[in-house]
């Protein structure tokens, strides 16, 4: 009995914080936007910081990854990590189409880095739903690039190779 | 006697830029081209409405980098209308420029916030005059004279914008 009081209060307080969190969202985007997909559920095991990813780029073979840009094709545009694709955004239906087009003809082992950029890490729209796609495509091998600030500070500001051009 | 006057006028002068340069690094970022002369541009905006740069020599203007899939921009842009309207008879003026790849985007949310300044498309070129917009939030605010006077990246305290803005509508 004193079980169950437990559980259902357990389930109140669950569904009270669940009720509070969206309203502050939605205070937060006042007109109703839907709050952006969550790059900080992405777990740390699978995060690559820039330095790491600058010194792979460097390897030959394997352990070189295929570098995916899944944010917008404007900045990609601007300046994007030298030898990288870009992949469609991943906040987006199509974006994602593009992606799985991308990665369709790739072994499920490929080596796989997945990079934003557009906005401060936990404001990501991007990188979590492309980095969930390939998970559930069975990719095995996917890490996404930590990018604290936005490319410009975390890469380009710190004499990493970059390209232009679509 | 007239050499020690013009000693200390030009001393004057260099505390008086010392004293704004500190205001201005406490909150924004530094960059290459703040302090130089906003690089120009025209744009036709959503109404259809030429915006030229040039157009507004004589106002604050506050330039903001923005786009449908940034999170931040979407916290800023409520505030900026708000400035628009508070500070718009003082000589302020806002413009909006989108990064988004699809412009129906970006129409319909300016349409949903009810913008009420300008707002246009911009493209690479236009990032790239502007020393790159390889991240959104940014935002520039030009001095009435017509040159970058500071440069917000990311998520800036709206409060230190607000200041920073208000010091220069005060300058004639």
């Amino acid at each position: 009995m004193k079980l169950s009081l437990v559980r259902i209060a357990g389930t109140i307080a669950i569904l009270i914080v669940l009720s509070t969190t969206h309203t502050r969202i939605h205070a937060q985007f006042g007109w109703g936007a839907p709050p952006p997909e969550s790059a900080a559920s992405i777990p740390t095991a699978q995060l690559l910081q820039p330095e790491e990813l600058n010194r792979l780029m460097h390897v030959q073979g394997a352990n070189k990854p295929l570098v995916l840009q899944v944010g917008s094709h404007m900045l990609f545009a601007q300046s994007h990590i030298a030898g990288s694709e870009y992949a469609g955004a991943g906040s987006q239906p199509e974006g994602l189409n593009q992606l799985q087009a991308k990665v369709a003809p790739l072994s499920r082992k490929s080596f796989i880095v997945l990079y934003c950029g557009c906005c401060p890490w936990s404001r990501c729209p991007n990188v979590e739903p492309s980095f969930k796609l390939l998970h559930d495509l069975g990719f095995s091998n996917v890490k996404v690039l930590y990018i604290a600030n936005n490319l410009g500070t975390d890469w380009v500001d710190k004499g990493y190779p970059v390209e232009s051009g679509r | 006697m007239r050499a020690d006057a013009r000693a200390r006028s030009a001393h004057r002068r260099l505390l008086a830029g010392l004293l704004l340069a500190a205001c201005f690094a406490a909150g924004a970022q530094t960059a290459p081209l703040v302090g130089k002369k906003a690089p120009e541009f025209t744009r036709k905006d959503f109404s259809g409405a030429r915006i030229d740069l040039a157009g507004f020599r004589g106002k604050v203007v506050l330039l903001d980098f923005w786009a449908t899939w940034c999170a931040s921009c979407q916290v800023e842009m409520p505030t900026f209308v708000q400035w628009q309207r508070d500070y718009g008879p003082r000589g302020l003026q806002v413009i909006g420029i989108s990064m988004d790849d699809d412009p129906a985007l970006a129409r319909r949310l300016a349409a949903k916030l009810r913008l009420n300044y300008p707002v246009a498309m911009g493209d690479e070129k236009l990032g790239e005059l502007y020393g790159g917009v390889l991240g959104l939030p940014l935002t520039y605010l030009i001095g009435r004279d017509g040159k970058l006077r500071a440069r917000f990246q990311g998520e800036a305290d709206l409060k230190t914008i607000e200041k920073q803005l208000t010091v220069l509508l005060a300058e004639p």
